[in-house]
């Protein structure tokens, strides 16, 4: 079932309009191979609409110049739009100040922002972060470099066979040498809600910060991080309509205040000398060197689009596209859906026993169908399944029900010509 | 089908892929060698029983794409009665088909049954998948010389 989640979703019957939406995203409009496009790989990244890329020309074709340093007329308008920016993520999220709202490369950055400022300023030998088994590469990589420097442990949260983290052994990971838990809180192969809720609840109790990769939660579950009360909350703007090579590192003001700087270089200090130097505050600190302006800007603006739409209808509409697509694809008996979670969102991964996802993939290109095969950056869920890889179709804003008799339809055929 | 996939998933490709060739493990292999393809997670183990510089038998045995496993399957009937040599000269010839350097149609029959993969071409990310069986094969023939244990 895609769930109504842990979150409550509003019953606000407001007009989704479809149509309207399909057309503020011109590349919908493209022909691949003869067909239309059937984009269901919304998990890799998302498509964006005409307001944001008019986002990025407008701002280069009339606001570029660098951020807080000058006082000219562009150097003014180009902050101020930079910082309107962060205040609409602050709202977006429900963060309590915009100085924590910190801009970054996207989730892999946050991620590693958060590893290596813990490795300075926290972690020593023997301490402890717990992870989940159904991490993205991102979040197992950055704490496996650190244990080249220092004998800090990774411990990894099991999960069952119909991919949800087995909450009773998560209990017994923690102790007092955990420093961190960082799980992610959509998994992108699996389609899971992890319960973030009841497992910040827990790490609290023990004073416990907890860190969410939300990099497949942002764009479908309305998140309110006072409300949540993670400690850090890490996110890319790809994902949710917005450019890439942006992403956010959310933390509490009082964390990152505590916690030494990231990169060393410009607007991260307030006064320097060969002898020492006084870093700059809330967020400035962990943004060093000139950040990426322009897109940044059109994070701000896909951040309104969806507003505008409202995350509640966003997710309904999802929610009913990917119940849709569970039924008609658990009719096909020689078709095996990975990943039967109660709470799930936007991604259905799937295998055959007789055709290997490769063979999937570029036999759907040709139906102008766009979906993702291979381990989906999460190679610990396959060895888990015992898999070497999956299909996955991934939904967003501008899918249809048609689109997923579509993929159907080319799964049908598919099966003719390989069996 | 499109005329392009149909190139790529020939009839003969499909039937190896069902019915794979030396699909076993060899129980006497002198040469063996693993493959991985990093990118799609595929392994590939290769067994040969190599004698007096020629391929006595070959076979194969790991989880691919239909691509990889009916190069597997075809390279593996192909090479049969080869000496290493002629087997490593045929590879070359097999590369420069699927990746395109080769295009004159007389020369691509020259590759026999192995001239249905010339369809590849069109798809780039796919060479991997064609020529992982035979840079295991070669990797195989680098190894020294050994029976190969049964873990
Ligand atoms: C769950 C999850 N975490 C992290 C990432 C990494 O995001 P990015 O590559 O934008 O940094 C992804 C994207 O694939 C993801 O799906």
């Amino acid at each position: 079932m895609a769930a109504e989640t842990w979150h409550d979703i509003k019953n606000t019957s407001m007009n989704f309009d479809i149509d309207k939406i399909r057309a503020d995203f011109p590349i919908l409009k493209e022909i691949i191979r003869g067909k239309n496009l059937c984009y269901l790989d919304n998990a890799a990244t998302t498509q964006k609409p005409q307001v944001v890329i008019d986002t990025l020309t407008k701002y280069y074709s009339g606001q570029n110049a660098n951020i807080h340093r000058g006082v000219h007329y562009l150097s003014e308008l180009a902050t101020k739009e930079f910082e309107d920016s962060r205040v609409k993520i602050k709202k977006f999220i429900n963060a309590s100040s915009e100085k924590e709202i910190i801009f970054t490369r996207g989730t892999t950055e946050s991620i590693n922002l958060i590893a290596n400022i813990f490795n300075k300023g926290i972690l020593k030998d023997g301490d402890e972060i717990i992870i989940s088994g159904m991490e993205h590469h991102s979040n197992i990589i950055p704490w496996q470099l650190i244990q080249d420097q220092k004998k800090i442990k990774l411990r990894v949260i099991p999960i069952d066979d119909n991919g949800e983290i087995i909450f009773e052994e998560f209990l017994k990971l923690i102790n007092e040498k955990t420093k961190l838990i960082s799980v992610v809180y959509v998994s992108n192969s699996l389609g899971t809600i992890n319960p973030v809720e009841k497992i910040i609840e827990t790490a609290h109790q023990q004073n416990i910060p907890v860190l969410l990769d939300a990099a497949q939660a942002i764009q479908h579950i309305a998140i309110d991080v006072q409300k949540l009360d993670c400690d850090f909350l890490a996110f890319s703007g790809h994902k949710i309509y917005g450019p890439t090579g942006i992403g956010v590192l959310y933390g509490k003001k009082k964390l990152l205040e505590a916690l030494p700087p990231f990169q060393g270089g410009g607007d991260m200090i307030s006064k320097v000398t060969f002898e020492k130097t006084t870093f700059n505050d809330l967020p400035y600190k962990f943004e060093a060197g000139t950040s990426n302006i322009a897109d940044a800007i059109g994070l701000g603006t896909a951040i309104d689009y969806v507003s505008s739409v409202g995350i509640e209808q966003i997710a309904k509409h999802e929610n009913e596209i990917l119940d849709y697509a569970t039924q008609s694809l658990s009719q096909i008996k020689e078709l095996k859906i990975i990943g039967k979670a109660k709470y799930k969102s936007s991604v259905i991964s799937f295998v055959f026993d007789n055709i290997h996802p490769h063979d999937v993939g570029t036999f759907l290109d040709f139906e102008g169908i766009a979906i993702r095969t291979g381990h989906h950056c999460t190679q610990p869920v396959m060895d888990r399944y015992n898999i070497p890889a999956t299909s996955r179709a991934s939904f967003a804003i501008y899918n249809t029900k048609d689109e997923v008799d579509v993929l159907v339809k080319g799964i049908k055929k598919l099966i003719e010509v390989f069996n | 089908m499109d005329a392009d996939l149909k190139e790529l998933y020939q009839q003969v490709i499909l039937d190896h892929n069902k019915n794979p060739r030396n699909f076993r493990k060899l129980e006497n292999a002198n040469h063996f060698a693993e493959g991985y393809n990093p990118l799609c997670g595929d392994k590939l183990n290769v067994y040969v029983d190599v004698e007096d510089g020629k391929i006595k038998d070959i076979s194969f045995q790991g989880s691919g794409c239909a691509i990889s496993k009916a190069s597997a399957s075809l390279m593996s009937s192909m090479v049969k009665g080869l000496s290493i040599e002629e087997a490593e000269k045929l590879f070359k010839k097999f590369h420069s088909v699927i990746t395109g350097e080769i295009t004159d149609e007389k020369e691509i029959q020259e590759l026999g049954k192995l001239a249905v993969f010339a369809g590849v071409r069109e798809f780039p990310s796919r060479v991997k998948c064609a020529s992982l069986a035979w840079h295991t094969m070669e990797a195989a023939f680098k190894q020294e010389e050994k029976t190969v244990s049964t873990e």
